[in-house]
């Protein structure tokens, strides 16, 4: 059975301007219990890979620069 | 399309006294515990997530639910409520043993930087909620617990392994506990922690049902807590007790965050049905509470709602304050998406999904009064063991006591052997997914296994549908031949899925031994709608059988430690208000 390229919307964004993922932070990634966080290989950017979020927030009360920003997820909205 | 993944497993052997799988709140403290008892010990404790911020305390608590403070309640007192809560069904020694550890226990963190509300005088400040004794202790600063365990984790030299999934646990030469299979959740290369004695504390079984919402993730519990260390209990050979003894919440509508009982009771905040009346007399989440509020929906004077909006402005900013800071800060942000105010309008609620957790129930591993499982050398602790009504202090006292018991176990027993075989069996179980090139997603499985839970195992509980779960469950079961990964992050949910079906199986066959109604809503057998205490008043014991099969026994329910009066066994049973009573 071959995938579909099914695109869903994601809860968490990161403000590129503000994330300092070059200097080597990768403290979202870390904390987050369902480590649905990565690099983003395009931008060198923090990113939200996986759309299953728990809205628990650590990834934006940890993040040194406050580039991260936790938003319920549209169904539950 | 995407490769499958090729190459022969990395596996790392490592070997230490004591394991701890699940590092949130029951694991830390076992670990804890062991190593201030010997700190000789080489303790090992593995987590799916990263130790800093997993588990159901990730951000942190409102506050202690269950709490026995000198003064307030004492531990006689306490273990009567929760036998009463529960029908009859507890054993009570290690209710008691909970209870005698509670207050040393909060005196423990209270010196390791965990704070407690207290009063002018340097007294805690317990409010109550209870049927009938005071127990609830408020945490206004309660995001700092993890940090506070973190320290204590480092100070003691134990060694942690983030992000690496425990899949199966070995077992020695006599079915005893000897170590585990981890699987890391970004490399997919295996660790295998051999060890002379395993603390599971995997927290609960929170992905069983689907939300409401249809979003997988938006459980009450923690989703990392899916059920694997059910899963692993019972495929080592140990007894799990009561799991027809579901667990249900009410909570606010598609949030999924807990509400009135604990934080708002104590200030005046109440549930109310359509017409703004209170309908039950006590929120304490107990089975019978949860039919009152179940039957309040399903009747026309549904939906349910948590009422505050009587009281005055300083209440519902501290209330504020407290439940939009610590466990689920992103509350207010979910209310504000509605435009709900407290001050305003009543907050809708519902009815969680299913799961299994004793932090609200009576199921879960076997363990006694020391934290033992069934099986010689293995402990389990927190949400997913049988200790009833545990909460996050219970989770800390349990760990504690496994750990501490652990390590006398460990001071007498060799490293046991185990069995090669049963490590290649399980890398290729856990490898089949990827060497898959396509087929079905763990995501689509996942949905429709948890999407037949809601449809067939949701009570009211009805023989003939809890037939079809089985049927549906052993299809999807038939299709893991066909599930197929892309990355390692893929293989965990894959393996979490099949912790699901291994629990969703759980919960039904459990259900359908035991052939009586208990426990209000949580074990509601339409067939069998009397509570009958000549047949069932017992554990029931759910484990694997010789020939790999489900099997289950009737275990007898210790002699009390604390006598109950016939006349208080009913207590929980009289919750419904006489009459709807009107708003105040
Ligand atoms: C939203 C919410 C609010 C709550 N509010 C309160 C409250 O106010 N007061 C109170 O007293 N109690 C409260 N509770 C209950 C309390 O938090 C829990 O009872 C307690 O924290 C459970 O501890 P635990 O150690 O069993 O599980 P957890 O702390 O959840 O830890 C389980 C850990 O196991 C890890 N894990 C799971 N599977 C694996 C695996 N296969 N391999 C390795 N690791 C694994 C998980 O990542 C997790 O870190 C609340 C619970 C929730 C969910
Ligand atoms: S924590 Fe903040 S700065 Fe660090 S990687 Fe994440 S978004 Fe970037
Ligand atoms: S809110 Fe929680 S689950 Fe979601 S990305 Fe942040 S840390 Fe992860």
């Amino acid at each position: 059975m071959p995938h579909a390229n099914h695109a869903t919307s994601v809860p968490v964004t990161i403000d590129d301007e503000k994330c300092i993922a070059e200097k080597g932070c990768r403290v979202c990634i870390d904390v987050c219990p369902l480590d649905v966080l990565a690099i983003n290989p395009a931008t060198g950017k923090a990113h939200m890979k996986y759309d299953e979020c728990w809205y628990c927030m650590p990834c934006e009360v940890d993040c040194p620069t406050h580039a991260v920003k936790v938003e319920i997820p549209y169904l539950l909205r | 399309m995407s490769e499958p993944m090729t190459g022969g497993p990395k596996t790392d052997i490592v070997e230490c006294d004591i394991l701890v799988i699940g590092g949130g709140t029951g694991g830390p403290m076992a670990a804890i515990k062991a190593k201030e008892r010997n700190p000789g010990l080489k303790v090992v404790l593995m987590e799916k997530a990263n130790v800093k911020r997993s588990g159901a305390v990730s951000m942190g608590m409102d506050g202690l639910n269950n709490a026995v403070i000198p003064g307030y309640a004492t531990p006689e007192q306490y273990v009567k409520e929760i036998t009463v809560a529960n029908d009859g069904i507890v054993h009570q020694k290690a209710v008691m043993a909970y209870a005698q550890g509670s207050y040393p226990m909060i005196q423990y963190l209270d010196s390791i930087g965990v704070k407690f509300e207290k009063d002018g005088s340097g007294e805690y400040n317990v409010r109550k909620v209870h049927h009938m004794g005071t127990y609830v202790l408020p945490m206004p600063e309660g995001h700092h617990v993890k940090k506070a365990l973190y320290r204590q984790l480092r100070r003691l030299q134990v060694m942690i392994t983030n992000r690496y999934m425990a899949t199966r646990l070995l077992t020695g030469p006599d079915g005893q506990a000897a170590g585990v299979i981890g699987v890391n959740t970004r490399t997919s290369d295996f660790l295998v922690v051999r060890a002379k004695s395993v603390v599971l504390a995997c927290g609960a079984a929170g992905r069983l049902g689907l939300p409401a919402s249809g979003y997988l993730f938006g459980t009450y519990e923690n989703p990392a807590n899916c059920g694997d260390g059910y899963a692993m209990a019972y495929h080592a050979g140990a007894g799990l007790a009561n799991l027809e003894c579901y667990q249900i919440n009410p909570l606010i509508k598609d949030y999924n965050g807990p509400a009135c009982a604990y934080v708002t009771g104590p200030f005046g905040g109440y549930t109310a049905n359509n017409k703004g009346e209170r309908f039950i007399e006590c929120d304490y989440w107990s089975g019978q509470m949860m039919k009152e509020f179940f039957s309040e929906l399903q009747s026309g004077n549904g939906p349910v709602f948590l009422n505050m909006t009587h009281l005055a402005e300083e209440t519902i900013s501290e209330i504020e304050t407290i439940l939009h800071s610590n466990e689920r800060p992103s509350r207010g942000r979910f209310h504000e998406g509605r435009g709900t105010n407290y001050r305003q309008r009543m907050v809708e609620m519902h009815i969680s999904e299913i799961g299994f957790c004793s932090g609200h129930s009576a199921s879960g591993v076997w363990v006694d009064e020391n934290a033992r499982t069934t099986v010689a050398g293995l402990y389990a602790a927190g949400d997913m063991a049988s200790v009833p009504h545990n909460y996050m202090l219970g989770a800390f006292v349990n760990g504690g006591i496994a750990g501490q018991d652990a390590a006398e176990y460990c001071a007498s027993t060799d490293l046991p052997a185990y069995d090669a075989g049963q490590l290649a069996a399980e890398q290729e179980r856990v490898l089949a997914p990827t060497r898959r090139a396509d087929g079905l997603t763990p995501y689509e499985m996942e949905f429709k296994a948890r999407r037949l839970v809601n449809d067939y195992l949701q009570p009211p509980k009805v023989t003939a549908k809890y037939r079809i779960a089985q049927e549906r469950f052993a299809e999807v079961r038939d299709d893991l031949a066909m599930l197929c990964v892309r990355d390692p992050h893929e293989l965990m949910r894959a393996l979490e899925l099949q912790s699901i079906l291994d629990c969703a199986d759980m919960a039904a066959a459990a259900s359908l031994y035991r052939t009586e109604s208990r426990w209000g809503l949580y074990h509601w057998r339409v067939d069998h709608p009397a509570t009958d205490n000549e047949n069932w008043f017992c554990h029931t014991l759910l484990y694997k059988d010789a020939d790999g099969r489900m099997a289950h026994t009737k275990r007898a329910v210790d002699t009390y430690v604390v006598p109950i009066p016939e006349e208080e066994m009913s207590a929980y049973h009289q919750l419904r208000t006489p009459t709807p009573l009107a708003a105040e």
